[in-house]
């Protein structure tokens, strides 16, 4: 307490005191004006996390800055009914109409319960999980083809990593991942064949003891260039800088976090699905229940190129992301062995990034040490 | 009641609301100190808490977990023992129920039987998971506190692997899951309220606990036992047996908490479970000084904070923690004030 009040004056004090009686006076602050759009905003972690949390907290920074609209913010929330009254709080209390609950956990059941109580607002979910026919109309999904730049990612890390030896801490071994840990390593190995990309699965989303001796024991191993799929990256990232090896990040920017060794990262660009359901809802106009895309839809972006990326690496990267941004890519194209050695797709075989199959990745590619 | 009754009573009251009023002026201190003007603030908590139906039943659903989970600490604090691993009793009780529900649902139960069956797998299973730290405690001697909150550790890690590997529902891709219980087989809605039956349990729970506490040779043997367990021994109390009773009755009510999670809320056991819920119920216990009746009125006031904390948040754009700065100040108030039972002159008796 006291420090807390250090900074402050009698006269501060005063001050304060005063716009009390004032206040009281005026009421509370009205959440919303009647002509405003109110958007709620709901955060499974920290909105500073430099990871998951953050990437959609600068997209909902952003779009408070269109006109009419009004943000509310609620971080910390946990998957459990404390979702559902979090959002019927948004929505009872503050006049939002459209939602913004970004957490994977918080869809079934948390969202189709109130999707269904409050038919008339607008949820719109981070994710693949909406279905046509099974789930509401009010409700949606919109996600990023991350795995583009994951795979320019691997395409930076081979040209960087001189022990040919990569790694990657995942959280959970599920499809998701797994799409990342492999177009991360089929980067890589475009560079190079002889790449390994040793994987450790630390078994949650949020686990920073753990991932940080993950690191480091990857460091220990000879792994000079390391990447991730957890919910903050910080840890990982900062372990990496300390020890001296080359980092790629995840969901956001954390190229701050290491200065000498940020190379790139995959980042989520999510101002694009939020402003569309924003402009959407205000027109009312019916939401749009699937929006997914990748590097050329500006659903995710790479970061800047760090001071370690080579020339080479950057003419590489820059022509393989050229190739995503017209949309003739593709990175799960056959002849692809998993690393047991079974071919998982035939020769010939392409799958796009639309390609369902591809949401039930249960198989790590070739070179990726490590098992589902 | 007698006036010596009356004034024990207006003490037991006075001095809680008391600390609370003084926290409230702390905290108002120190938003102040953050250029937040107190009386919006305290508008806020209430408005956000307790002005509306809806506030209330925001509360009420945030407590509704709490109330179980704190008799895990609660019931073996009357025998001695710290137990504070009610966390890992909550997510395997739920996990139990999961299955249970399940494999009944393919038999072909009715609803009612299968409920019934669910709430008994957990607490039989929450039960079994805290007697192991009443065992390793009377047995070998091993602290329950550590014990617990290791055991707690492991039963996560249990969970992870079960749900993740041999009871995962193959459709459940991202989001790994065990098999949904059935739309039709969840657990309602306490009548005219959004929320869940996990509520009423509690609170028949904790009134039947505090009569099994208070009112019966049973629980005064417990208490002998925790108030001194060798003179209870020499007293020829079955000093073990209470022991490992007492940590059983604890953990069934973790667990029952993981069946209404699993039966109201998820309709499967998934990560989800892991929400801290049995955490929360230790604070709650100790703020209620372990009676089982004030367990409900801490729990919901720990409720309102929570769901005044998210108003804080949204009109005032103050993070999370401020909301935990709140709960600390409250809880550190309100077990100061401990101090002041028998010592504040107008709660005592004129002389004779």
């Amino acid at each position: 307490m006291g420090q807390a009040y250090a900074g402050m004056n009698r006269r501060d004090v005063l001050k304060t005191l005063g716009t009390v009686g004032a206040l009281a006076a005026l009421g509370h602050r009205p959440a919303a004006a009647a002509d405003k759009l109110v958007v709620g905003v709901i955060y499974v972690g920290p909105r500073d996390d430099y990871g998951y949390n953050q990437a959609q907290a600068q997209a909902a920074a952003a779009i408070k800055k269109l006109p009419g609209v009004m943000v509310v913010e609620q971080e910390k929330v946990p998957e459990t009914t404390d979702v559902q009254k979090t959002m019927g709080s948004m929505i009872e209390q503050d006049g939002a109409t459209l939602l913004f609950p970004t957490s994977f956990g918080y869809f079934d059941p948390h969202i189709l319960r109130m999707a269904e109580k409050y038919p008339k607002v607008r949820f719109a979910h981070c994710g693949g999980l909406w279905t046509e026919g099974k789930h509401p109309k009010n409700a949606g999904s919109y996600f990023g083809y991350i795995d583009e730049c994951q795979y320019l990612n691997g395409v930076v890390a081979g040209h960087a990593s001189k022990s040919k030896k990569l790694g990657f801490i995942a959280a959970k071994p599920i499809p998701q991942v797994l799409r990342n840990i492999n177009a991360f390593t089929l980067g890589a190995r475009s560079v190079d064949s002889k790449i390994t990309t040793q994987l450790i699965v630390t078994g949650d989303w949020s686990l920073p003891i753990k991932e940080a001796e993950a690191a480091n024991s990857l460091i220990d191993q000879g792994v000079d260039v390391i990447t991730c799929h957890v919910d903050s990256p910080k840890v990982i990232v900062e372990t990496a800088e300390r020890r001296g090896i080359y980092v790629c990040g995840y969901h956001a920017n954390q190229a701050t976090l290491a200065p000498k060794g940020y190379l790139t990262g995959a980042e989520w660009a999510w101002l694009t699905p939020y402003t569309t359901h924003v402009q959407d809802a205000q027109a009312g106009k019916p939401m749009v229940n699937f929006l997914r895309g990748g590097l050329k839809e500006g659903f995710v972006k790479t970061s800047a190129y760090g001071p370690a990326v080579a020339e080479p690496a950057r003419k590489k990267a820059d022509a393989v992301k050229a190739s995503m941004m017209k949309g003739d890519f593709v990175i799960f194209k056959g002849p692809i062995k998993d690393n047991t050695g079974k071919t998982v797709i035939d020769t010939g075989v392409a799958q796009k990034q639309t390609d369902v199959v591809l949401e039930q990745m249960n198989y790590l590619v070739e070179g990726v040490i490590g098992k589902v | 009641m007698t006036r010596l009754q009356l004034r024990h009573a207006a003490e037991a009251l006075a001095i809680p609301v008391g600390a609370l009023l003084a926290a409230m002026v702390v905290f108002g201190l120190f938003m102040a100190a953050l250029r937040q003007s107190p009386l919006e603030v305290y508008t806020l908590i209430y408005r956000g808490g307790f002005a509306s139906a809806f506030a209330w039943q925001n509360t009420l659903a945030r407590a509704a977990p709490l109330v179980l989970t704190a008799l895990c600490v609660a019931l073996p604090a009357q025998a001695g023992l710290m137990v504070i691993g009610g966390e890992g009793a909550l997510v395997l009780g739920g996990l139990a129920a999961a299955v249970a529900g399940h494999q009944l649902a393919v038999a072909g139960a009715g609803p009612l039987a299968m409920k019934t069956m669910m709430a008994a797998a957990a607490m039989l299973i929450g039960a079994a998971w805290i007697v192991l730290a009443g065992a390793l405690r009377h047995y070998r001697g091993v602290n329950e506190t550590i014990s617990s909150l290791l055991l707690t550790y492991i039963g996560i890690a249990v969970f992870n692997q079960l749900v993740e590997g041999p009871l995962r529902d193959p459709a459940s891709l991202n989001k790994p899951s065990t098999t949904p219980i059935g739309e039709a087989n969840m657990l309602g809605h306490l009548p005219g309220l959004d929320v869940h039956w996990g509520l009423g349990f509690g609170v028949i729970v904790c009134l039947v606990l505090y009569v099994v506490v208070r009112h019966t040779t049973f629980g005064f043997a417990l208490r002998i036992v925790g108030g001194n367990a060798r003179a209870a021994r020499l007293a020829g109390l079955p000093v073990g047996r209470l022991i490992l009773l007492a940590c059983a009755l604890g953990g069934a009510g973790a667990g029952l908490a993981g069946m209404v999670e699993v039966a109201a809320v998820h309709g499967n056991a998934n990560a989800s479970l892991i929400a801290g819920y049995g955490y929360g119920g230790i604070l709650v216990a100790f703020i209620a000084r372990q009676n089982p009746i004030a367990i409900v009125p801490v729990a919901v006031l720990v409720g309102g904070i929570a769901a005044s904390g998210g108003m804080l948040q949204r009109r005032l754009d103050l993070p999370d923690a401020t909301v935990l700065v709140l709960q600390g100040v409250a809880f550190m108030l309100i077990l100061a004030s401990e101090a002041l039972y028998g010592r504040l002159k107008i709660f005592r008796p004129a002389r004779a």
